[in-house]
């Protein structure tokens, strides 16, 4: 036999091996999955925190000899723009072969694209967008959502401020569907309570200077600093208000929630005070196993504020075709009928909107370097004061 | 309105516009060497501020804690990156494309200021987050009732006029800023006359791009806190107002910042709408002068250039 006639059969002898490998793997029918986030922009790490949260459900899954099918997951980024996202969540939808997809961490995106989740007839959840309008402004069978809206977390908040004694409040605002939603819920929360608010300033989502703004804010005087938006322009508002001498307390919401606050604002950011729905990730029911499983990834991001959130909807997917198989009809009826599911997150019911009940709210104070629970901080026991708490 | 918010205000705008100024100069300057725009300028301030952040976390991990010391590692370190990097771009981006359409020039430039930014974005630990800059001026502040004079505004400031007195020296009163003169003019007489037209064209970005990193580090003693993304407003705000003072002169370019840096304020402030719309405000404003002169409000004369 020549040499070329031995590595020739050589050749298609590997061929065979690696043919009859694939074979084996391809056992399980493939079935395509989709995932939307700012992976790019501002509020990346967010998006990117959600995008490993997802990739692990599906890692898990995969790994999970019992399942039935063999998951891809299809990310794609919406950079937080709601025009990016049109085009991305159409891409998405007209995909016949993604079945659903766990999309958006911000409003602005979420709002943008449910009608066209809708007019394709592709079921989605929402693991981190928090405008109550993305699931109740229409009532579509295709969108749902894990993680609760911002109406919740305002009242908790104006609730909070009003007990420590506050009165007047300065809001500032992005002028996003997102800032517009918080200084809403939030305005109306306050005068409930009986609280004033002393002036509303809107301002532009990638916006570097404030100081004319927290000049306006200085003469009014306020107790405490409304801040509704998301961490980039949170952590310049902070910081210029210490330059203008602006003593008053700042208070956020869950935009700010995330590693990167504290990190752009190191000691400046200490009393600052945020509300998110749901309890913490360490304090979820399976906050321990997701975040162990997550760190044995060995990502370069943390999970951040809405991880768990994007794998409990990646996680509710999945459940969902193995149930019903990767058809998109059978996926929306099957979400429809979500009771009392048990998650890493709690249990998760969808309402007649798709919308989980979330009744919880956490509120946090930066202490230390760390967004600690309110109840756990030493600002509650009396023993740290809040600028002007009496 | 009393006399402490409005002094407030027009601190609040000076510092503003001494920043777009920086940026301002730079556009004037190469578009009076080279007739071209380069877009990629507020993204080299952008690189710059991270430079001098590096560079002070770099020198504060072996040791180093002298704030004066910092202070000055950090500004030479970015000024001598951005003035290479400034040169890097003319001489392989810009030069070569010096027979081209003018708009190459522009695209170019604007695609690079993507990359550097992305690049910013991507490599940078963690750079897609708002990073801490340190305060490495004193922070004494004097509180005169609503106005807030800090002491490190006050030198940056100071810092600012210095640096532009000085550049205006350089240009009028040396041999080089002679030889700069005579190639903004005319290339090909300055030629003949034995100016190195490439060193000049170098050296012109290497002042230009030195501007740009002393404006990224103003930007992060200014704000403490610098993003990637920050080069981008700046440098549509620079290059704006370089045209609204009228492109080619210094002047030009000072008036142009710290008009457009009194637009905003007001825009913020004195107008009845929401502060979401200064920017609008501004912007308008400056179609509307444009519309009114087109060359700028300081005509470039044909005898005097940069």
């Amino acid at each position: 036999m020549s040499r070329i006639v031995r590595q020739l059969s050589l050749f298609f002898a590997s061929a065979l091996f690696v043919g009859a490998l694939v074979a084996t793997a391809q056992a399980k029918e493939r079935v395509k999955v989709g995932f939307i986030g700012p992976l790019t922009g501002g509020v990346s790490v967010n998006g990117i925190g959600g995008r490993n949260s997802a990739e692990l459900a599906v890692k898990l899954r995969n790994a999970d000899a019992k399942a039935k099918y063999e998951y891809e997951l299809v990310v794609l980024d919406d950079e937080c723009k709601p025009n990016v996202a049109v085009q991305v969540a159409t891409k998405m939808a007209a995909d016949k072969e993604i079945i659903a997809g766990a999309t958006h961490y911000c409003s602005a995106t979420a709002i943008a694209t449910v009608d066209i989740y809708h007019k394709f007839g592709f079921p989605i959840i929402v693991w981190g967008a928090v405008l109550p309008d993305i699931t109740y402004r229409s009532k579509y069978a295709e969108v749902h959502r894990v993680n609760g809206t911002m109406i919740d977390q305002n009242d908790a908040n104006a609730e909070l401020i009003t007990k420590l004694g506050f009165k007047n409040v300065a809001v500032i605002h992005d002028t996003t569907d997102y800032g517009k939603g918080h200084n809403a819920y939030f305005s109306k929360s306050l005068a409930k309570l009986g609280g004033k608010i002393v002036g509303t300033f809107g301002v532009t989502a990638d916006q570097q200077d404030f100081t004319a703004e927290l000049t306006q804010i200085k003469s009014l005087n306020p107790e405490v600093v409304y801040f509704g938006g998301l961490t980039p322009i949170g952590v310049r508002v902070r910081s210029q208000m210490d330059k203008l001498g602006i003593k008053s307390v700042f208070d956020g919401t869950s935009g700010i929630v995330s590693e990167a606050f504290i990190q752009g604002l190191g000691p400046l950011a200490e009393g600052a005070l945020a509300f998110r729905e749901g309890a913490s990730t360490e304090k979820l029911p399976g906050g321990k196993f997701f975040l162990e499983k997550y760190a044995a990834q060995k990502y370069d991001n943390p999970p951040e504020a809405y991880g768990a959130f994007s794998y409990a909807a990646m996680d509710l997917i999945l459940d969902s075709i193995e149930k019903v198989g990767p058809d998109r009809k059978k996926v929306i009826e099957e979400l429809a009928n979500v009771r009392d599911r048990d998650s890493i997150i709690g249990k998760i019911t969808f309402d007649d909107h798709g919308q989980n009940t979330v009744a919880l709210i956490t509120k946090y104070v930066v202490q230390d370097g760390k967004f600690v629970e309110w109840d756990d901080s030493e600002y509650a026991t009396g023993r740290r004061k809040l600028p002007g708490q009496k | 309105m009393d006399v402490g918010l409005l002094s407030q205000y027009i601190m609040n705008g000076l510092m503003l516009g001494m920043m777009y100024t920086l940026v301002a100069v730079g556009f004037t300057l190469f578009f009076g060497v080279l007739d071209i725009i380069k877009f990629s300028h507020g993204d080299v301030l952008t690189v710059g501020a991270f430079t001098g952040l590096a560079t002070y976390i770099g020198l504060r991990s072996v040791g180093v804690s002298s704030t004066p010391l910092l202070l000055l590692a950090v500004l030479v370190v970015a000024i001598l990156a951005m003035a290479a990097l400034g040169m890097l771009i003319a001489r392989y981006l810009v030069l070569p494309l010096r027979s081209a359409p003018a708009l190459n020039t522009l695209l170019i430039t604007l695609m690079l200021g993507t990359v550097l930014r992305e690049m910013v974005r991507l490599f940078y630990p963690q750079g897609a987050n708002p990073k801490p800059f340190p305060a490495l001026l004193p922070t004494d502040s004097i509180n005169l009732g609503q106005f807030n004079l800090r002491l490190d505004n006050a030198i940056m400031l100071a810092a600012g006029v210095t640096i532009i007195v000085g550049l205006r020296l350089l240009l009028n009163r040396t041999k080089l800023g002679l030889a700069i003169r005579a190639v903004a003019q005319d290339e090909e007489t300055a030629r003949t006359m034995g100016i190195n037209f490439t060193a000049i064209v170098l050296i012109t970005f290497a002042i230009g791009s030195a501007l740009a990193a002393i404006g990224g580090v103003m930007n992060g003693l200014y704000y403490n806190e610098i993003n990637f993304g920050m080069g981008l407003l700046l440098g549509v705000i620079g290059f704006s107002a370089a045209i609204i003072g009228g492109l080619g002169s210094i002047y030009g370019a000072i008036l142009g910042g710290f008009l457009f840096a009194a637009l905003q304020t007001i825009g913020a402030v004195a107008l009845p709408f929401a502060s979401a719309y200064k920017d609008v405000f501004a912007f308008t404003v400056v179609i509307a002068l444009m519309a009114w002169r087109p060359t700028g409000l300081i005509q470039e004369k044909i005898s005097e250039r940069v």
